[in-house]
């Protein structure tokens, strides 16, 4: 698998190149934020019509993600939807290609800020799960143990030989982890960003995605 | 024909004046469609441009806007209102005269549009923005001529693009408007001729006499020059002692960077407190208006300046101009020049500092060139499609349009004469739906077909945003920079953005002639506090590029093949002999390559001499070749000259590199994920209208609100490689580049006449190319590397594992 192989309150998990989390014992993929449905938003908010393939890209993504792990359990970690009506202008071939991604896996949605309400689509909405030693949010809690979350949208910039290099980033402490954004149309937030870097513990690592994923002291404001 | 009335006519005989011959045939000439006048500067263009004006507003009998002068710069709009109103006021005339630019005041700029002044003075954008009102009908009513002052420089840009545009849709409001173009010295006056008129209309080219030849020549220095560098601190002694001696001088810098780094140097050696300012388009307005006021009234010796003085005001008494650094070409050279001594018919003088050895050899060829009366330049050809689009979205702000009677008026413009009706359709097609292959939001269509069969907003709102987004001008990002303090402290001006993503607080920098410490960023503004320092940590921010010209270049390549060279001062000639000596000089008939580790890294020397843009394509095609053959290139940046291209191994066999098969391969996919093509698409995408800059009046930050256009580019490259965007990114790219057939036609000219020298480092001739802004990346598998080993190393001195 083209991943960092970690550990994470005892637990063996793997960021994948991709920006999903794997967890091998429990044949567990999840991934965050995949805001679909935010070009068809914009529009209808009278913003340019972007390109309108954001949606297709992503659960394209997720196909071969799935398809590689054979993963039977699905986390999505919230803001999976742009907002809510996102999730009901949906395409028939799109609801039908997340359909197809859901047969024969269980599937769970943990609501975000975007899509806070039960959705029609399969699968088990939550506000947020506990699986074993883990819990799974959206957003990090202060406090929070264990914690597998999203909403931040990390990213990590590292400077060598006069180049800087920035990717979508997994953060890391001993107390949590925080997901990259999987969707196509997302940003990103600093892992340098106070909202980073003060939630974020003494020791704090970042997992760089791209095609060879790479582990670094997290860094953060000097 | 009209005659001068006799007050006019006796005002200019009061002042001891004299029309001159190209004013009276441009005053004869009154009642054509269009003229384009061609005068050096302080060749009375502006009184040219205007007494057709004067004459036919002195009756006061005009009622409403007469006349409407586009200027590139607001400055210049302030300064003209100025010039007018003296013979104005003088003679007495009813001519109510007001401007109107970006710092005009929204009170004032609402009761414009209910009532207008008789001249209007503006920019480009103010008046795309004025045609976006509903109420455009009423405001340009009557309007009877448009003066378009330094046409040479807005035909260079997509801003000349967006005014052709405005003013064919002026036309169609105004049949009646006549067209004036007042332009510096050109070589092809006729193409800016065509840019200017009503198509099919005539348009006459009245030329004045140029004048005396320039006073010109070099700077002489008892220091000698560096081998490499821009600041020219080399020659601030010889500089300070020329302002000594001359009433006014302007010393003109090609950077913003270069002119900071020089102000603040100039100002350490000002023992005597000689008054000095600074001038450049990223100081804050009042800072800017500041020393405008101060030009104005005489209390400057020098002004240190960029291109933010290039265009024809008119201030004070200049009787030198210094052009510190090589004048890349020789139009700009001879344009600039004109700033000094503007009366006319007295040779204008003007020094050149090179800033190093190799811009010695640049001056020299430069003013071989000027003294010859050569001028370059190149064609510029049609008007792209994306200011297209944005005009489309303008006219519908405006109001519901016809398509037929929309393309006929776009046709009506210069550069838009030769658009098809399919190139048009297509344009429209992007602004109704977005134009994607896939149908999609027909429920969120921007523009709407209604039953009658005109076109109009879906959403009447949208209006304002369209308003809010409108120009062509791609500034990189910028923030501003102002002295912390509790409640906002003093704004002092504006860096791009990236050059304050790669500040930590503490970092000292140059803004306004001052050294600042970086606090902080607050609310998208740099917050700095002052500082005594003498030198700053980080010496700049990024600047323009300018191309030399492929005849400069000729000109220097001649010069390296003689023997010795008799012209240069002897410090240049022996820095040329050095470079002979250590390595070669570049040869008409031979490809010279160095070969060089620098700085821990590998780099790649080579010398086309083939100008900006085939170096530039050079560029693309050898990473290339360098990234499938395992040689990891990390970027490269190309000038007239060379292109040097650096990476993680070192090239010692350039034969693969060259070979043509393998690179016309794959090239299309290469060119495409290219960094070029990405920042031409965001530039094209934001004229289009498909990214909005501002929103709501607050420009969004383009790092972390939203995602980067690099995002939408690959998705379109993905799923929609054709789509209109897509198209006009390629043409728009290929104007930086050249043909692959001309690189191709190169390689098979030099056939194996190959020359790869290998150096312990950087030779004499490469020292400059590290100074070079335009850098393009190389996102291959070095990234990955670099990324890999910086890793390793980072948990290493963490005293980590890697896992």
């Amino acid at each position: 698998m083209n991943g960092v192989d970690f550990s994470f309150a005892d637990q063996h998990l793997c960021a994948l190149a991709s920006g999903a989390l794997w967890w091998p014992d429990l044949k567990l993929l999840c991934v965050s934020d995949l805001h679909l449905g935010k070009s068809e938003r914009m529009a209808r908010r009278g913003a340019p019509a972007l390109p309108p393939y954001d949606n297709h890209d992503t659960l394209n993504r997720l196909a071969v993600d799935l398809e590689r792990t054979k993963a039977e359990m699905v986390v999505c970690l919230g803001d999976s939807f742009d907002d809510l009506d996102a999730s009901i202008t949906l395409e028939s071939c799109e609801k039908m290609q997340i359909s197809s991604l859901q047969a024969g896996r269980r599937w769970i949605w943990i609501e975000g800020n975007h899509d806070p309400g039960p959705i029609e689509l399969g699968g088990t909405h939550l506000s947020e799960w506990t699986c074993g030693p883990l819990v799974f949010r959206h957003i990090a809690q202060a406090g929070g143990q264990s914690e597998v979350s999203g909403h931040y949208h990390p990213k990590a910039s590292v400077r060598i030989k006069g180049r800087s290099i920035t990717r979508p980033a997994f953060l890391l402490d001993c107390n949590r982890l925080i997901l990259p954004a999987y969707g196509t149309y997302t940003g990103g937030l600093r892992s340098s960003d106070p909202a980073l870097s003060n939630l974020m513990e003494t020791g704090a690592m970042a997992i760089l995605t791209g095609s060879q994923p790479q582990i670094i002291p997290m860094p953060r404001r000097v | 024909m009209t005659q001068i009335p006799t007050r006019i006519a006796a005002w200019f005989a009061a002042k001891g004046w004299s029309i001159h011959p190209h004013q009276q045939e441009m005053f004869d000439r009154a009642q054509d469609p269009a003229s384009l006048l061609i005068a050096p500067t302080g060749g009375g263009k502006t009184m040219a441009g205007f007494l057709p004006s004067l004459v036919e507003l002195a009756d006061g009998g005009h009622k409403g806007l007469h006349t409407i002068y586009v200027s590139p710069l607001k400055a210049l709009a302030a300064d003209i209102k100025r010039n007018l109103r003296t013979p104005v006021d003088e003679i007495g005339l009813p001519i109510r005269i007001e401007d109107r630019t970006g710092d005009t005041s929204a009170t004032q700029k609402k009761r414009q549009r209910a009532d207008p002044p008789h001249i209007l003075l503006t920019t480009p954008e103010s008046l795309a923005l004025l045609t976006s009102y509903e109420d455009a009908p009423r405001m340009f009513d009557g309007v009877q001529r448009v003066v378009v002052d330094e046409i040479h420089a807005l035909a260079e840009s997509k801003r000349g693009d967006q005014l052709m545009l405005a003013l064919a849709r002026l036309q169609h409001l105004c049949p009646d408007m006549r067209r004036v173009g007042l332009s510096a010295t050109v070589e092809d006056p006729a193409a800016i001729a065509r840019f200017l008129a009503r198509h099919p209309d005539p348009c006459r080219i009245i030329q004045a006499d140029p004048g005396p030849d320039p006073d010109i020549s070099m700077l002489e220095t008892q220091e000698m020059p560096p081998w490499s560098g821009g600041g020219a601190a080399y020659a601030i002694p010889a500089v300070l002692d020329q302002i000594r001696q001359h009433k006014t001088t302007l010393i003109f810098h090609n950077t913003r960077a270069q002119a900071e780094i020089f102000f603040h140097n100039i100002w350490l050696a000002n023992d005597e407190g000689l008054p000095i300012g600074i001038h450049h388009g990223s100081l804050d307005r009042q800072q800017r208006e500041r020393v405008e006021a101060a030009m104005v009234r005489g209390d400057l010796r020098a002004i240190v300046c960029t291109g933010s003085l290039d265009l024809g005001i008119d201030w004070g008494d200049v009787d030198l101009v210094i052009q510190i650094g090589a004048p890349k070409n020789v139009k700009r050279l001879v344009q600039r020049i004109g700033r000094a001594n503007h009366r006319y018919n007295a040779p204008s003088k003007a020094l050149l500092v090179p800033a190093n050895r190799f811009e010695v050899v640049e001056c020299v060829a430069a003013l071989e060139a000027a003294k010859a009366h050569e001028l370059d330049g190149e064609s510029r050809g049609s008007g792209p499609r994306d200011v297209l689009c944005q005009h489309i979205l303008i006219a519908a702000a405006a109001g519901p349009f016809n398509a037929n009677t929309l393309f006929t008026e776009m046709t009506s413009a210069g550069p838009y004469a030769q658009l098809t009706r399919t190139e048009f359709d297509a344009c429209l097609e992007f602004c109704a739906t977005g134009g994607y292959a896939l149908r999609a939001y027909d429920r969120w269509q921007r523009l709407q077909q209604r039953p009658d069969g005109l076109w109009q907003l879906r959403d009447p709102r949208a209006a304002q945003r369209i308003r809010m987004n409108l120009g062509t001008i791609q500034d990189t990002d910028t923030l501003k920079v102002r002295l912390k303090r509790n409640r906002g402290g003093k704004p002092l001006g504006e860096v791009e953005e990236t050059f304050a993503a790669s500040l930590t607080p503490g970092d000292t920098f140059l803004i306004g002639g001052q050294i600042v410490r970086y606090e902080g960023l607050r609310e998208m503004v740099v917050e700095v506090s002052r500082r005594a320092d003498k030198k700053p940590k980080i010496a700049t921010f990024s600047g323009t590029k300018f191309a030399t010209s492929t005849q400069l270049s000729e000109r220097i390549l001649h010069m390296f093949a003689q023997p010795d060279w008799p012209q240069l001062p002897s410090h240049t000639a022996e820095w040329l002999a050095l470079q002979r000596d250590m390595s070669h000089l570049p040869q008409r008939d031979r490809l010279l390559i160095e070969s060089f580790p620098n700085d821990g890294r590998e780099n790649l020397c080579v010398y086309g001499f083939a100008g900006r843009n085939a170096q530039q394509t050079l560029g693309l095609l050898l990473t290339k070749r360098m990234e499938e053959t395992g040689l990891a290139p990390l970027g490269f940046v190309a000038t007239d000259y060379a292109t040097l291209i650096w990476g993680l191994d070192e090239v010692t066999d350039p034969r693969p590199l060259f070979q043509l098969g393998a690179l016309r391969d794959g090239l299309d996919k290469w060119l495409a994920g290219n960094a070029v093509m990405k920042r031409t698409f965001r530039a094209s995408a934001t004229i289009a209208g498909l990214i909005e800059r501002n929103i709501g009046g607050q420009r969004k930050n383009g790092r972390q609100a939203t995602f980067s256009s690099d995002i939408l580019y690959d998705t379109l490259l993905k799923y929609d490689p054709n789509h209109l965007l897509m198209q006009i990114t390629r043409e728009e790219a290929m104007r930086g580049l050249v043909d692959f057939g001309r690189i191709e036609a190169m390689v098979a000219r030099i056939g194996d006449r190959i020359d790869l020298l290998r150096l312990d480092r950087v030779s004499p001739l490469a020292a400059p190319l590290f100074l070079e802004v335009g850098k393009v990346p190389v996102k291959g598998a070095a990234e990955e590397r670099l990324l890999a080993e910086e890793s390793a190393r980072l948990l290493q001195v963490a005293g980590l594992q890697p896992m």
